[in-house]
């Protein structure tokens, strides 16, 4: 029997889900090898049968933590889809106003309507198996996962710093023309497509797990920035991360 | 006299999270909903205290779906307050990619989303099996949409290159010489995607509404333009307040927009009424081959108003590469000197128009953003659709209508979890 799947969704921008069905050239094969049976964007059926969760998105309100806790408890394996997921991811960035202040914002007078509380990842409520990183998530990287769960094995997720592949990249280092880069400290697996593409690194992947986070502030401050301003850099993404919170 | 009540919890095949509420007793609408309960995520309050380098790539987080819409109209705005008028050759790689996202936008909805509502299948994977050239043909479509995005921004979703007043990376002529061939190589599949649409049939329901677009003197307006009504008269963007009201319904979590009626329509269909004269040729034959005459009030058409604008964009995309090969690609400074005030962009994205407003002070940092998005500007019209629909549907069976409802849905191809304030929707 094929096993069964489902890709559910909480906070974000649904690009993780998306870079799923844009897997245009393994789509086809994939649904040969699993069944998925619960993917809201993608189709109507739905089941709770499923032996590994997909899941996407951010905690951010009352209502979705006994969403996320029945998905856990049906699930055999969760992993989180996307740094939303995994570590919060850009949707922290709304922990470091006043919530209230927040709502009043965008909803005026109105704000009581609105709930929410401070965004959480998926592992601060329930268990979480696996993550795989990236806002958005790299194709090859989800692909790598599924195949190690649907063979029983332990996916290989990268823990040294996007250095690494800059550097096999050939990439000329944006800080050498005159950019600042959070590349020494973040999670590899993307093959450092920004620094590729010309652009820095804003560690939309989190931390590697033992990051030099205070060598590499200092690096960051030698560069002019003030404390300030290298803490809103690891906040884009890091908002819910020990030692940026 | 009939009662009904239909309840569908999170409508599938959509972008985010809505519910349709159908409550009728003895023939008479007592309740007629679309819920959207997307949690809302705060960008506007999320952006304040970020620099001016930063709003793109935080709002383009905004959706996966029209990063590439977001991205650029919040750059726009970006460089509307500092003054800022990028080269031709950086408006030239917008376009080309923001045609690319358009096409990969629609090609996703009327293939993956609205396709298997005519083939009465759940969605796209008992298609892969069944008609398995169809799916075959949509995903080489997307992907090659997906490839005209990655050749300019790196990738589709939030694209990395794009910036203020240009690109951290200019295409190689090479991969342009290389993408222009594959999009010359997709009009087979293309042709064969109108000779299907234009067999399948559409429901048949009218009513007329206010529609609006950008629009523009010089081409079909997609980057640039002013807001203009079908209804008539043009603002300039940066007038869109004094266009449209937005308010925050008691008892719904909808930011909701009107103009000059009860409620408009933005998209595909509102662009193709209004700028149908500026289509490209093939474009203009697609629409003939498909039965759309504008102006065209049946909202279940806008799902063919996207067919039409891809190939419109697959053409202008081919023109786009011929310009930058015939002109000559290279690196450009994109260094902008910051100064305070207020900015505002828009442009047709996908789903509609989207207006991003920032305003900055001297560091560059943004003191207030504002950003109007194209489902929130529909729903007020969806929901008037619902009601001008329904009665006509109530000797039918209950699984009918709930399915035509969710389909007059999916054809406004809402993005719900783009709606950012976000929104919580009930017309009552
Ligand atoms: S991680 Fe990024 S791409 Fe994925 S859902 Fe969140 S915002 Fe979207
Ligand atoms: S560009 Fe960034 S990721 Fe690449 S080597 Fe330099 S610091 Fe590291
Ligand atoms: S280079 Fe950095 S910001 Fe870019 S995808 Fe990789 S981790 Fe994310």
């Amino acid at each position: 029997m094929k096993p069964k799947i489902g890709i559910f969704d909480f906070s974000g921008c649904e690009g993780c889900q998306l870079t799923v069905l844009s897997l245009e050239d393994e789509l086809l094969d994939l649904l040969g090898a699993v069944e998925i049976v619960n993917f809201r964007e993608a189709m109507t059926e739905r089941s709770d049968d499923y032996a590994i969760a997909f899941v996407e998105g951010t905690i951010t309100r009352e209502g979705e933590v006994e969403r996320l806790k029945g998905i856990r408890e049906r699930a055999k394996i969760l992993v989180a889809l996307g740094s939303c997921a995994a570590i919060g991811g850009i949707n922290c960035l709304k922990n470091f106003h006043n919530l209230e202040e927040v709502r009043h914002i965008v909803y005026g007078d109105k704000a009581d309507y609105f709930e929410t509380f401070a965004a959480r990842p998926l592992k601060a409520v329930v268990p979480v198996d696996y993550a795989i990183y990236g806002c958005p998530i790299p194709k090859q990287e989800f692909l790598e996962v599924a195949k190690a769960l649907l063979l029983a094995k332990k996916p290989n997720i990268p823990n040294y710093a996007v250095c690494v592949e800059c550097k096999l990249a050939e990439n000329i280092c944006v800080f050498d023309k005159g950019m600042t880069c959070l590349g020494p400290v973040t999670r590899a697996g993307c093959r450092a497509i920004c620094p590729t593409y010309g652009n820095k690194c804003e560690g939309c992947r989190g931390l590697v797990d033992q990051p030099n986070i205070n060598s590499h502030k200092e690096v960051l401050r030698e560069r002019g920035l003030t404390v300030e301003e290298v803490l809103a850099q690891f906040r884009m993404f890091g908002g819910c991360l020990e030692g940026i919170k | 006299m009939r009662d009904l009540t239909i309840n569908i919890h999170h409508v599938t095949r959509v972008e985010g999270h809505g519910n349709i509420k159908v409550n009728i007793k003895n023939g008479v609408i007592e309740e007629l909903n679309l819920e959207i309960v997307e949690s809302p995520r705060f960008f506007e309050a999320m952006l304040r205290g970020r620099r001016w380098d930063e709003a793109a790539h935080i709002t383009s987080r905004i959706c996966g779906i029209c990063a590439v819409g977001h991205t650029t109209t919040s750059l726009r705005a970006t460089e509307a307050a500092f003054g800022l008028e990028p080269s031709e050759q950086t408006v030239l790689l917008r376009k080309l990619i923001f045609n690319g996202e358009m096409m990969q936008s629609h090609i996703l909805h009327f293939y993956f989303l609205v396709a298997p509502d005519f083939f009465g299948m759940g969605s796209v994977i008992p298609l892969a099996s069944s008609h398995p050239a169809v799916v075959q043909r949509a995903l080489r479509l997307k992907k090659l949409a997906n490839d005209v995005c990655a050749v300019v921004g790196g990738r589709h979703i939030h694209p990395i290159s794009m910036v203020v007043n240009g690109f951290t990376r200019i295409p190689k002529p090479s991969e342009l010489r290389e993408m222009r061939q594959h999009l010359v190589d997709a009009w087979p599949d293309l042709q064969a995607t109108v000779d299907l649409f234009s067999t399948l049939s559409i429901p048949d329901f009218e009513r007329q509404t206010e529609y609006v677009s950008l629009t523009n003197t010089k081409e079909y307006a997609f980057y640039d333009g002013v807001i203009a009504s079908g209804d008539g008269g043009t603002i300039p963007v940066s007038g869109y307040k004094d266009k449209i009201k937005e308010s925050v319904v008691p008892h719904s979590t909808a930011k909701h927009a009107s103009a000059t009626r009860e409620s408009y329509m933005v998209g595909a269909l509102s662009r193709v009424n209004n700028n149908y004269e500026q289509l490209l040729p093939k474009a203009k034959e697609a629409a003939r081959a498909l039965g759309l005459k504008v102006p065209c009030y049946n909202p279940f058409m806008i799902s063919i108003a996207q067919l039409v604008e891809t190939i419109h964009c697959l053409e202008d995309s081919i023109n786009i590469i011929d310009s930058l090969l015939s002109k000559g690609l290279k690196e450009e400074d994109t260094r902008v000197q910051i100064r305070a005030g207020t900015g505002v962009g828009a442009c047709e994205v996908p789903r509609g128009t989207l207006y991003h407003e920032y305003t900055f002070d001297e560091q560059g940092l943004i003191t207030a953003a504002n950003l109007i998005i194209p489902t929130a500007q529909n729903v007020a019209n969806i929901e008037r659709d619902f009601r001008s629909i329904v009665p006509t549907l109530l000797d039918r069976p209950k699984e009918e209508i709930a399915l035509t409802l969710e389909m007059l849905v999916r054809a406004y191809d809402p993005c719900i979890s783009c709606s950012v304030h976000l929104l919580n929707v009930e017309f009552v």
